[in-house]
């Protein structure tokens, strides 16, 4: 553990400690570096977000931290420790007694996660039964207890429903009743609310937040919404291209971004005390190709500050303040970064060839 | 209740097929009556008699109007060459062509689960590939070839199977399911593959879904995921597929009764049609058509019993 730093109780184990955490996929294509390279680290009670655009490879970040992707065609590198148990060389037989019973997940769409055919009852009581021995009554009156600690009305009858007889909302409060039902002590959330429409993805965060403080749990929220952890998360990282490109205390992320692409996730916030369900699609230009990514900082195409540096050489995360990081040669709101964004203005156009009309540059100069 | 909801469409199916197997079974080349009186006593005058005997020359009809009553109380006629009662030579028949192919079924799919799941489990693996081809090998067999085969393996060869004929179950359950068997194989390797290849197919697109992933990251075992998780959705094709089979394997059981000599239905509607015992053929015909409306029926209903969103309704009150 080099780059990540802990937010507070130095010298603790952490929770989780991903470390230099790489996960390519063998295609026909070519090698597709999903994840390249990554390391944080949960503490207990404390939120992690995970924000980056549609591809940036958060969801297999999540399923390689979980240990849930396919051995075939998968080549995955660092580590992922939990609790200081490595989890990378763990086989499915461990890894179920740690899946549900200490580790869990809640997916996006609430409305394909739980089995369409089987009852909600059972699908709460099954864990119980695996992890806990809780069977018959005793696993009824707690799957009860649970539906309604996750806010569902009239529990009993809902035991005996299918998901089928339930609103998105309702059913995405049913997979977090499962993913807590065994009490673990991390709960990764792959983009929980995208799926949802704003005023229960204000609901469905809150109980999040709730049952965290509650159950001192650990807890990464995934998402591609700066706005959806910008007042939840103790501290946030910026992935791009299958790397995190910027970390930082969440108040320090938004005080004081660096890196050029958060301040364009940023920008695409409309108002931050507004629920934001905004797509990132606000920044010009699309995600790098991630089967052969060529030299130089991914993000430079689409970049206004970029320079001839920034097309050859890749940055690598160097510490700003206190736990904030970033990759980036001209950092935004440095000297440097200032510099850099007047020669591009100056010129009309990026080192990378990219137009950069005033009125972009002086939204941007504003922003920083 | 569904099967309620669904019993006037059931009906409107049985009037339909009942008037499409009078129709084409009278539309049948060759005349009834000159096959009665054979050549030599096949007068003009001598066939009129018959046929106005018969009702032939009645209107169409008013000629299924007369059938159809009939049907209806059971009485399908008497053949135009035994004389035997239509219904009883049937009744005597059915249960020898139901047990086959429903052993059939079994058989096919007690082979095609595990061995479908397996393969979809092990997707793009050589396990996997194995399968895929000997099911498509299986396919391409005809079902009189794996008759052949199989007598001369298990009849010829080993000698502990029957080749020939039938023994009823009420005579000798033991003798009985020995004479079943092979037909049945027979009949089921075919399915099997079919089965195989579907349940694959459902299953590897169940395996990817969201739950599954959900039921893995709860601590459920492999096998239990498979079987109670994912076999139960990936299942909805197999069941409706193996309603419409049921056509395919009581087609196969005119060639499998002929070739093996039972006494069933299949081989009785295949004498019929060969002498235009016109009377049998229809209630024959009209026996087989309705069993088989009857049995893709019953695949409905266990469809909303296997799938829930159906029985409620896929619009029912969200709360
Ligand atoms: N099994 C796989 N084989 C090959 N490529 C894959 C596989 N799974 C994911 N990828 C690729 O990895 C990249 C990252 O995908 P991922 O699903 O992690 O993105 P994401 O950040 O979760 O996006 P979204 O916001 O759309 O969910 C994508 O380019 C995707 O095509
Ligand atoms: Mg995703």
């Amino acid at each position: 553990m080099t780059t990540a730093r802990p937010l507070d109780g130095r010298g603790n184990e952490p929770l989780l400690e991903v470390d230099d955490l790489r996960t390519y996929f063998d295609t026909p294509r070519g090698v597709v570096k999903a994840v390249d390279g990554v390391s944080l680290r949960v503490d207990r009670g404390k939120t992690l977000g995970i924000v980056g655009e549609s591809g940036s490879g958060k969801t297999v970040l999540s399923r390689s931290i979980m240990n849930l992707l396919p051995k075939n065609n998968t080549i995955r590198e660092g580590s992922v420790r939990f609790e200081g148990r490595e989890l990378t060389t763990m086989k499915n037989k461990e890894m179920r007694t740690i899946w549900g019973a200490e580790m869990a997940m809640i997916l996006q769409d609430p409305m394909t996660s739980l089995n369409p055919v089987t009852k909600i009852g059972d699908q709460i009581t099954e864990s119980l039964g695996i992890h806990l021995g809780e069977k018959g009554k005793v696993a009824k009156a707690h799957a009860v207890d649970l539906l309604k600690s996750v806010g569902i009305p009239a529990a009993e009858r809902r035991l005996g429903e299918y998901p089928h007889q339930l609103s998105g909302g309702m059913r995405q409060r049913v997979t977090i009743a499962i993913a807590l039902a065994c009490g673990p002590k991390l709960l990764v959330a792959d983009e929980p609310t995208t799926a949802l429409d704003v005023t229960v993805q204000r609901q469905i965060l809150d109980l999040l937040e709730t049952q965290q403080h509650e159950r001192n749990m650990g807890l990464i929220i995934i998402t591609h919404d700066l706005g959806v952890v910008a007042g939840r998360a103790d501290e946030i990282a910026v992935m791009y291209a299958g790397r995190i490109v910027e970390r930082a205390p969440t108040r320090e992320l938004f005080a004081r971004t660096r890196m050029p692409y958060t301040e364009g996730l940023l920008k695409s916030i409309p108002r931050l005390h507004q629920p934001s369900h905004t797509r990132l699609a606000a920044i010009p230009g699309r995600p790098p190709d991630l089967v052969d990514p060529g030299p130089g900082c991914p993000f430079a195409p689409r970049c206004n500050y970029a320079q001839d540096k920034c097309l050859t050489e890749t940055p690598v995360l160097a510490p700003h303040a206190a736990g904030h990081e970033a990759a980036c040669h001209f950092p935004v709101g440095t000297t440097a970064g200032q510099d850099a964004l007047a020669r591009n203005l100056a010129a009309g156009r990026t080192a990378a060839g990219t137009p950069l009309d005033s009125s972009t540059a002086i939204a941007t100069a504003g922003a920083a | 209740m569904y099967v309620l909801r669904r019993l006037p469409s059931l009906l409107a199916t049985l009037f339909a097929v009942s008037l499409l197997t009078f129709l084409m079974t009278s539309l049948l080349p060759g005349d009834p009556a000159l096959q009665i009186l054979g050549a030599e006593n096949a007068t003009p005058e001598a066939i009129a008699a018959v046929r106005a005997d018969l009702g032939l020359d009645d209107p169409l009809p008013v000629r299924y109007l007369h059938w159809i009553g009939d049907a209806l109380t059971g009485d399908f006629g008497r053949s135009y060459r035994t004389n035997e009662p239509v219904s009883e030579a049937i009744i005597d028949r059915l249960p020898v062509t139901a047990e086959i192919g429903i052993l059939a079924i079994i058989i096919a799919l007690l082979v095609a689960i595990p061995v479908g799941m397996l393969s979809a489990y092990r997707a793009g693996t050589r396990t996997d590939k194995l399968i895929s081809s000997t099911s498509f090998g299986l396919l391409a067999v005809p079902n009189f070839m794996v008759a052949i085969f199989l007598i001369l393996i298990f009849a010829v060869w080993l000698g502990v199977l029957p080749a020939t004929g039938w023994v009823n179950f009420t005579d000798n359950p033991v003798q009985n399911l020995r004479s079943a068997l092979l037909p049945a194989l027979s009949l089921a390797i075919a399915e099997m593959a079919v089965y195989t290849r579907l349940l694959r197919t459902d299953m590897i697109g169940t395996l990817q879904q969201d739950f599954v992933t959900m039921a893995r990251v709860k601590g459920v075992s492999n096998r239990r995921i498979l079987f109670r998780h994912a076999l139960r959705p990936s299942s909805f094709s197999l069941m409706t597929v193996a309603g419409v089979q049921v056509g395919a394997i009581i087609g196969g059981s005119v060639v499998i009764e002929t070739l093996f000599a039972l006494p069933g239905v299949g081989r009785l509607l295949l004498e019929a049609v060969l002498v235009r015992d016109l009377l049998m053929v229809q209630g024959v015909a009209l026996v087989i058509a309705v069993s088989y409306v009857v049995v893709n029926f019953t695949v409905d209903i266990l469809y909303s019993y296997l799938d829930p969103r159906i029985s409620h309704g896929r619009s029912a009150a969200r709360v």
